[in-house]
């Protein structure tokens, strides 16, 4: 199922020379529409990766294939590469100064860091909810949702645009709250509510994939709790990964969970184990992973 | 079912550092006014009294007198507060003694200068009348031309430096260079606008213009510093939620960085066009000295407050109280303008600041 290891490349576009291995044009990632009628098959396969920060080497040969319409959880202890791994997945990760990725990511067999391949247009197909929540604070509530819209492209008629906020909203199971006071500045939202205003404004660009970074660690029980009832309605349209510090969580919102661990600090992140949630947290395979989830150390 | 009676408990709370008394409210300024007191006894006793004296004699005399009086009834950890606060206060009045006395002097000495004929008229073959309209309109015509120069090229030089630079060599040395430039006195940037219109235009030239691109070199690196610091605090989280909705980089500059470092943004020019207008030496020799409204910065030589005020006093004619009098008027006119770009800075701070967190 994992390929086998793959040729090392470089992150930086210019320094790149070798072809895609995955036969399909690079070009072709450039040109995909993401138009909602063929939405929610998109799979990504990483093999043989390898992260950078500069000298130190974050994360160390991953091999996962994070399969559609469902939530594929990342577990492990702090530092070990969790997020940086997530972040490789829509091309943040180089955002970093000195930050590098060495191997292959694939969306749907296109070859996410192949040479000619815009890391902005990676972006529109594979959103990110970040960790605290950050919605735009000169905006309105209504023009945090519409955001990815008229920061990225044509021009779009109010009626269209309207339509776009309120299922963005509705998605996000905003709508009902926010929907008298949308011109009201999005910083007046309670967390949990911010948190779901930043998942509307990245599902409102309709991706194909939504990253999650640790969506919920700012958030009190019942807006987690919102947001995990979410996630689980959101899967049947995304890819979803997210990454997450709760077992509780990984254990109940997630289909797949895959374990991340570093023999001690300093050591590059490895990815221990990955299988269905049940299996990992009933019957690992691995020592450290039945240690980890069974709360014996991390 | 009453709780057994209790031992009153010790006051460990009231005991040790804090002495357990506490003065008046009226303690401090008790001890200001007996120090005041003695002290002015001494200095008349003397011989050497004068206001400065008693200043000078009286913190001190205060400071000791409410440390000892503290320290036997409070303890130590509350008279060294006392003393602190009473110190950070007189050093605090001691630095607004320059500034009042600046205030005061300029409004009682320009007021008799202020008339209707001061803002309407120019002071062509005027003698001993006439007002300072051509110093005004230059003044406000040459620091707009600088403002119009100083804010793209300031504003997208700190853009260059927070968003695209970050551990490039050419970001380190305009670190470097605009800290230069911060530290060049005026009248160098006033020769430097002389020589570079000298090479096109011939010896003696004057034009507005050379005092605004004059002006504009003092005031960028002002406005690339303000402007730097601003965008610095915008948080990269912001950024990153851009980025990750697809948008590109300038884009995320335009719509998202810049407007939520604005106010910052507008105070940092606001604060560096204040620094700059009232700037005399480098106007001298570039914008030269006349009488006639000119309101073209490319023909001709154009007036400005400070340079009026300057060239009023130095060659005052024959009535020379009108003179000096218009000289002050020209110094509070300019006074005025400044505190008005501060107020406007300050009111469009508070309209268009956002909450970073």
């Amino acid at each position: 199922m994992f390929g086998a290891a793959s040729a090392r490349r470089d992150s930086a576009g210019a320094d790149r020379v070798e072809a895609s291995e995955s036969g399909t044009p690079p070009e072709a990632v450039a040109a995909t529409p993401a138009s909602p009628s063929e939405r929610g098959a998109k799979t990504i396969e990483v093999r043989g990766v390898n992260l950078f920060y500069g000298d130190f080497h974050a994360v160390e040969d991953v091999d996962i294939r994070i399969e559609p319409n469902k939530v594929t959880a990342l577990i492990g202890s702090s530092g070990c590469g969790k997020t940086t791994f997530l972040r490789a997945l829509n091309r943040m990760h180089e955002l970093t100064p000195g930050a590098r990725v060495e191997g292959e990511i694939t969306l749907d067999g296109e070859d996410m860091y192949g040479p000619g391949v815009d890391p902005v247009r990676v972006r529109r197909l594979v959103g990110m909810v970040f960790q605290s929540p950050n919605p735009f604070p000169t905006m309105s509530i209504y023009e945090n949702v519409a955001a990815g819209l008229s920061l990225n492209t044509r021009r779009m008629k109010k009626a269209d645009k309207d339509a776009v906020v309120e299922r963005s909203l509705r998605g996000a199971h905003l709508w009902e709250e926010v929907k008298d006071r949308l011109d009201k500045p999005g910083s007046g939202l309670s967390g949990g509510q911010q948190q779901r205003l930043c998942i509307a404004r990245a599902i409102a660009v309709e991706p194909e994939v939504l990253l999650m970074d640790e969506p919920c660690s700012a958030l009190d029980p019942v807006a987690t709790l919102a947001i995990e009832d979410l996630i689980a309605e959101l899967k049947s349209r995304y890819t979803i990964a997210i990454v997450t510090h709760n077992m509780q969580q990984a254990a109940r919102a997630s289909d797949v969970t895959a374990f991340f661990n570093l023999e001690q600090s300093g050591d590059p992140g490895r990815l221990v184990e990955v299988g269905a949630t049940e299996t990992i947290f009933t019957k690992p395979t691995q020592k450290a992973t039945e240690d980890y989830v069974s709360g014996r150390f991390g | 079912m009453a709780p057994p009676e209790r031992q009153p408990p010790p006051a460990p709370l009231a005991s040790a550092e804090i002495g357990g008394g506490v003065l008046p409210g009226w303690a401090t300024y008790a001890a200001i006014g007996g120090a005041a007191l003695v002290a002015a006894a001494v200095l008349l006793a003397t011989g050497s009294f004068t206001v400065a004296l008693l200043l000078v004699f009286t913190v001190p005399l205060a400071c000791a007198a409410i440390y000892a009086w503290s320290r036997a009834v409070e303890g130590p950890r509350r008279a060294k507060d006392r003393v602190m606060t009473l110190a950070i206060a007189s050093a605090f009045g001691l630095a607004m003694i320059p500034l009042i006395s600046l205030l005061y002097e300029v409004i009682k000495r320009g007021l008799p200068g202020i008339s209707l004929e001061f803002f309407t008229e120019d002071a062509r073959g005027q003698i001993g009348g006439g007002g300072a309209a051509h110093a005004i309109v230059g003044t406000l015509v040459i620091t707009g031309v600088a403002v119009a120069i100083s804010v793209p090229i300031g504003i997208m030089t700190a853009i260059y430096m927070t968003e695209y630079g970050a551990g490039k060599k050419l970001r380190r040395a305009l670190t470097f260079f605009v800290d230069v430039m911060t530290g060049i006195p005026s009248i160098v940037a006033g020769l430097f606008a002389y020589a570079l219109f000298e090479l096109f235009f011939g010896p003696g030239i004057r034009l507005g213009v050379m005092g605004s691109v004059a002006l504009s070199v003092l005031m960028i690196p002002i406005v690339i510093r303000s402007a730097e610091e601003v965008l610095k605090i915008v948080p990269n989280h912001l950024r990153e939620a851009a980025y990750a909705l697809g948008t590109p980089k300038w884009k995320t500059i335009v719509k998202i960085v810049l407007p939520t470092a604005f106010a910052g943004l507008v105070t940092g020019v606001m604060i560096a066009t204040a620094r700059i207008i009232g700037e005399t030496a480098p106007l001298l020799i570039t914008t030269g000295v006349i009488d006639t409204i000119n309101s073209n910065p490319l023909d001709g030589r154009m007036q400005n407050l400070a340079v009026y005020a300057f060239s009023e006093y130095r060659s005052p004619g024959v009535m020379k109280q009108a003179s000096y009098d218009r000289a002050w008027a020209a110094a509070l006119t300019l006074i005025a303008i400044v505190m008005i770009l501060n107020i406007v800075a300050r009111l469009v701070y508070r309209r268009y600041k956002t909450e970073i967190r």
